[in-house]
């Protein structure tokens, strides 16, 4: 039963599915690429306090067709007030965040309640005024996708077109402008009209979104596929193209299952399916998810502590025999003494190097295999040239200075590296490791 | 010689390990894969005036950051007191960076000092009025007194420095830490600043101090920390802060260096 | 009369318990939300109370009744849990506040709204949970003695007194946690605490007057009342008074404003809840206009009084100067306003000022300066030369640059400062352009005193 009905779905047989499936993923694409904007502007809520204020809008259209004689369910009038009302809160929120010195949360939370509260009391206002004429307007806060028309479907791909034409045209500029504002104003770049710009294409996402899934839902929309999206990358022409696939996919999934068991509201199995996408974003994100930024820094933890290893018995052994030939014993008492670690660390540190054959152990004594002693000796080259580029680079250096390259020539121009080691011609070590910058100046 | 992890430590103290006042070893911070500071390692004698100096990028501040826990650590240890800077947390007293204030917070300048007596207040006591005048003595003892009354941001820069600074004198900490106390601040409030630091040494307390303005670095400070990504040499002022030392921390920014070997003479000159 | 009419049907009993109501949901909610607002967490009113609807529906499912306090007790839970789950993803996802509160809360409701198809009859109103039913409060009450008083009053009373308790004793804790946790850590003080503390207060709190307000009423008496009260004054304690105040306030306006303004046009009353959202965000535009310090309005004023005060200093140098070069003190107006970057309302306001201090003449066209004029001009004049020499002397200042800052000093300059800075610059009675500095006028008469 279910099953048919899944392949009734997918393989979009009912027009009705159609239109319904075809919208959700265009709005779920468009507020994706919108919020990926507004969530590095720092205005991810703002859809929130846009979409309660706009009812006051609404209502004040409904009254004034109610006026004007008509029945007042006209749909872009309506469309058109809830438009003007959001705008309004909007620039209030603007106006209240350039002259006071409110916070964005504030002037966000008080636009949003007082306008709210306006249209309730309008509302209450029209419902008690003729009974029945404005029953259906509350819906439109919650929605009810089921019920997209092919009418709603136009709408809501218009505005996912324009939406992806704006960022698309503007990409470079808003780019700037959620980078740095500052630094984009004293480009020349118009910061208000971008921000503007980019408000109105939220006002825009939201007003065609309020009808279809829902005030709740459409924040929701606005907000999680950006936020997903950031675990994913870090530069933002992927982050708007991955938040507006997340957006679309949790759309479809979303619509899709509530199509199929039909007691499921579609706007909240679309959030439903977006929040999914983003807790596994937020676990499994390749950039900044939880457990690979976990992952990474234990492999880095690690893979310092093993380099202390290597470098630290190469180093006692080029002290105590003149050279750091593989073989030579070193004592655990004198390496433990070189580092922080105590010895439950340093023996857990040998074991593991043991493991894969860098190191030899016995007792209390530790030696380099000579695969160990070719990466200690690289390790060991590889420090040493870092710190004489500090030096002899300091005015430049942090920048470029990146120690766990796996190779300093990856970083560092070739003729930079050549002089490096010519400032070490006279190392008295036979080997091809420079030595420390610190032992060759006491020499 | 032996490692690279060692540096050229002038000073040789021998302070018990109960009273070393901020004990860093081997320490090595990473910011996703590059590691930012690396096997710094020092020891600060008890009671002294502690610059750390070093170029743009150098890592200070994250060294102030990785010492109060604030960015995870890679390897290493970091003691204050003897103990892990959580245990001993209440020994330390932090002058935040100004970026890091919300100035539009509703309190005035006394508010500000009185919070640095909160600990000595205890849970859920008012504070009272013998506190509001150790506070307002701080204040005095800093010289803005008269704008006890003022709300934070309608201090001028210098006057909110000597605010945290007051706060600092009250708070009775052992080590002090400092992120750039001295930036943006006119002369007088940097005369008043040093006024205080020589108190806080006097009282055998220890301040640690990220400093920018190399010129001053004799004259303020008796021990140094030079740091560009590691110690590059760290002990008494007279001894670690020379040309040389300078050179491998700045590299070749000559005039800069004339300038300041040239004030170093004038004041030794002085002496 | 007029007043009467608009308050027929009011009835002491049944709307003065309404706005008891609302009086305690204003007070309980603005005590706490004044650290929601300056710990930028404003919005968490808005996410609890949006959340909050798994939690009705499962205490629904699990006790089978519609009992408030399973319901209650539901609610808090989750309430607790959204500010738990937006710290997690904002400090382990190291996602910003406010989209982490996005996700959190939106997500929950989306739970909510499946959770209620599955409940087959869950009677949860929607309309009860965005507007509240404060206007049906009233009507279920409990006996304590002898009395009937509203269940809402009673639960909202204890809340309010528990806030009210935590403030107190916890202002200090509270205070220093939120401006600076670093420093509240040395002093002993745990911020994480203070702030599971506060989240789970804002959520009973929260929980417990959107069951009668509605979600929107609490997002606005938590927000608008202390931030009405942050532009108002500078001082916490005085914030949190004020907010209350002001929430209080808010509330009693607007219940009386929903039963009678409408009738004063004739329509039949309409939902309190909103309207009191209203008369919030209209007294936080009385504040946002007149608050004395931060006050739009009076921001403009004292900037206008000052470049009147200013205007008024440049006429009278303008003339003194035209003394000094043709020997007689006259100017045209029209030369005026070119001259000093003026336009015609504020010169001729500045005019009228000085004509009535005695200090020009208005001939029409022509403006004189009058004994007492002349002795001003002579101040300002002294000043401002005295402030050039001052800054070649002593503060090494290249000469062009030296005129912008004495013309801005030098209405701000009174005779104590003036002979102090007599005592710091060479007496040669000559500015650094070789003009003559005029002498101290006397100050034997009861003329004005020098340059305001």
């Amino acid at each position: 039963m279910i099953w048919s009905d899944l392949w009734d779905v997918l393989l979009l047989r009912d027009y009705n599915t159609r239109v319904v499936l075809l919208g959700v993923a265009l709005l779920g694409a468009a507020s994706g690429l919108v919020g990926s904007f507004t969530l590095l502007r720092k205005r991810s809520l703002m859809g929130d306090a846009l979409a309660h204020a706009s009812l006051p809008g609404l209502v004040i259209a409904f009254m004034i067709a109610v006026a004007a004689g008509g029945d007042g369910k006209s749909m872009p009038l309506l469309l058109a007030g809830a438009t003007m009302g959001g705008l309004a809160g909007v620039a209030c929120i603007l106006f209240l965040q350039r002259f006071t010195k409110l916070k964005q949360d504030a002037t966000l939370g008080i636009v949003l309640s007082v306008f709210f509260g306006l249209g309730v009391v309008l509302l209450g206002i029209t419902q008690k005024m003729d009974a029945g004429h404005s029953a259906g307007l509350e819906t439109y806060i919650f929605g009810k996708t089921a019920s997209m028309r092919r009418a709603d479907g136009i709408m809501i791909a218009i505005t996912a077109l324009i939406s992806i034409l704006v960022t698309g045209v503007l990409f470079k500029e808003l780019k700037l402008l959620c980078f740095d504002a500052d630094f984009a104003g004293s480009r020349g770049l118009r910061v208000w009209l971008l921000d503007t710009i980019l408000m109105v294409l939220v006002v825009m996402v939201t007003m065609v979104g309020l009808q279809a899934v829902g005030l709740v839902l459409m924040v929701a929309m606005l907000v999680i596929p950006a936020a997903a999206a950031r675990f994913w990358t870090e530069s933002i022409f992927r982050l708007a193209l991955v938040s507006a696939s997340i957006g679309l996919v949790g759309s479809v999934l979303g619509a899709t299952a509530s199509a199929v068991m039909a007691d499921l509201p579609s706007g909240a199995m679309i959030v439903l399916a977006c929040a999914l996408l983003f807790a596994v974003s937020m676990f499994f994100g390749t950039q900044r998810g939880v457990l690979p930024r976990l992952w990474r820094r234990r492999q880095l933890n690690a893979k310092i502590a093993r380099q202390h290893l290597l470098r630290g018995i190469y180093e006692l052994s080029e002290a105590e025999f003149q050279d750091a030939n593989p073989g030579h014993w070193v004592s655990l008492i004198d390496l433990l003494q070189k580092r922080s670690w105590n010895s439950k660390q340093l023996r857990r540190q040998i074991e593991t190097a043991e493991l894969v054959e860098l190191v030899r152990y016995k007792t209390d004594q530790v030696a380099l295999t000579s695969a160990g002693y070719a990466e200690a000796a690289r390790l060991t080259r590889q420090h040493r040239l870092w710190e004489l580029y500090l030096v002899h680079y300091a005015d430049v250096a942090t920048a470029r200075v990146d120690r766990d390259a796996d190779d300093i020539e990856h970083v560092l121009e070739h003729d930079v590296v050549e002089k490096l080691e010519r400032l070490l011609d006279h190392d008295p070590i036979r080997i091809a490791v420079p030595s420390s910058p610190h032992a060759m100046e006491s020499t | 010689m032996t490692g690279p992890a060692k540096i050229e430590t002038t000073n040789q103290d021998s302070v018990e390990q109960g009273d070393c006042p901020l004990s860093v070893m081997d320490l090595t911070v990473a910011y996703h894969r590059k590691p930012v500071i690396w096997d710094v390692e020092f020891d600060l004698p008890a009671g002294s005036l502690v610059g750390i100096v070093g170029p743009n990028g150098a890592g200070k501040s994250t060294l102030l950051k990785a010492v109060m826990e604030l960015v995870p650590r890679a390897s290493g240890r970091v003691e204050v007191f003897g103990k892990p800077y959580h245990l001993s947390r209440r020994n330390v007293g932090y002058v935040p960076q100004r970026e890091s204030v919300d100035w539009d917070f509703p309190v005035d300048a006394l508010d500000v000092v009185t919070m640095g007596l909160y600990g000595q207040v205890g849970w859920g006591r008012p504070v009272r009025q013998k506190h509001r005048d150790l506070a307002m003595q701080a204040l005095e003892h800093v010289g803005i007194a008269d704008l006890a009354k003022r709300q934070i941001s309608q201090l001028s820069g210098g006057q909110q420095q000597r605010t945290f600074l007051a706060r600092a004198l009250v708070q009775d900490a052992d080590l002090y830490l400092m992120d750039e106390p001295f930036a943006a601040v006119d002369a007088a409030t940097e005369k008043a600043i040093v006024e205080i630091l020589r108190e806080l040494k006097q009282r055998k307390k220890t301040a640690v101090v990220i400093h920018h303005d190399l010129q001053t670095v004799p004259a303020y400070f008796d021990y140094v920390v030079l740091l560009n990504m590691r110690v590059v040499a760290h002990g008494p002022v007279q001894e670690v802060f020379t040309p040389e030392n300078l050179q491998k921390t700045y590299g070749g920014r000559l005039t800069l260096l004339d300038e300041v070997t040239e004030a170093m003479r004038r004041r030794e000159r002085s002496l | 009369m007029a007043m009467l009419a608009v308050l027929q049907g009011w009835d002491w009993q049944f709307d003065g318990w309404i706005m008891v109501v609302g009086v305690l949901c204003a007070t309980s909610t603005a005590l706490l939300g004044n650290f929601l607002v300056l710990r930028r967490m404003s919005m968490l009113g808005d996410a609890v109370s949006h959340a909050v609807l798994p939690g009705l529906v499962a205490a629904f499912l699990i006790s089978h009744s519609r009992s408030s306090l399973a319901m209650f007790v539901g609610a808090v839970i989750v309430g607790v849990l959204t500010a738990m789950f937006t710290e997690w993803i904002r400090r382990f996802g190291r996602v910003e506040e406010s989209a982490a509160m996005g996700v959190v809360f939106t997500s929950l409701f989306a739970l909510g709204l499946v959770m209620i198809v599955q409940a087959d009859h869950v009677d949860l109103d929607a309309d009860c949970v965005l507007y509240g039913a404060i206007d049906l409060t009233p009507m279920f009450t409990v006996n304590i003695g002898a009395y009937e008083v509203p269940q809402a009053a009673v639960v909202l009373s204890v809340v309010t007194l528990i806030n009210a308790a935590f403030v107190l004793v916890c202002y200090k804790e509270l205070k220093i946690s939120s401006f600076d946790p670093s420093l509240a850590h040395s002093q002993g003080v745990r911020p994480a605490w203070m702030h599971y503390a506060l989240m789970v207060l804002v959520a009973v709190t929260t929980v417990a007057c959107f069951e009668s307000v509605g979600n929107i009423l609490v997002v606005a008496m938590l927000v608008v009342p202390p931030s009405a009260a942050f532009l108002l004054t500078h001082r916490l304690g005085l914030m949190i008074v004020l907010s209350v105040v002001i929430g209080a306030a808010g509330a009693i306006l607007g219940h009386v404003g929903a039963f009678a303004i409408p009738r004063a046009f004739g329509m039949p009353s309409t939902s309190t809840a909103g309207m009191m959202s209203v008369a919030l965000g209209g007294l936080f535009v009385l504040a946002l206009l007149f608050a004395p310090q931060q006050g739009l309005v009076s921001r403009s004023i004292r900037r206008f009084v000052l470049s009147q005060q200013i205007l008024r200093d440049d006429i009278v140098a303008y003339l003194y100067r035209a003394g000094e070069r043709h020997g007689e003190a006259i100017a045209k107006r029209s030369d005026l306003i070119t001259e000093l970057f003026s336009s015609a309302v504020p010169m001729s306001l500045a005019l009228r000022r000085l004509v009535r201090q005695d200090c020009i003449r208005d001939c029409g066209q022509q403006i004189e300066l009058t004994k007492q004029g002349e002795k001003l001009g002579k101040a300002l004049v002294r000043s401002h030369r005295l402030w050039e020499s001052y800054l070649v002397e002593q503060a090494e200042l290249d000469r062009s640059k030296i005129h912008d800052k004495a013309e801005q000093w030098e209405h701000f300059t009174g005779q104590a400062l003036r002979d102090r800075l007599v005592d710091q610059t060479s007496s040669t009675g000559l500015d650094p352009h070789g003009t003559v500095i005029p002498a101290e006028p006397k100050s034997d008469d009861d003329g004005p005193p020098d340059a305001s």
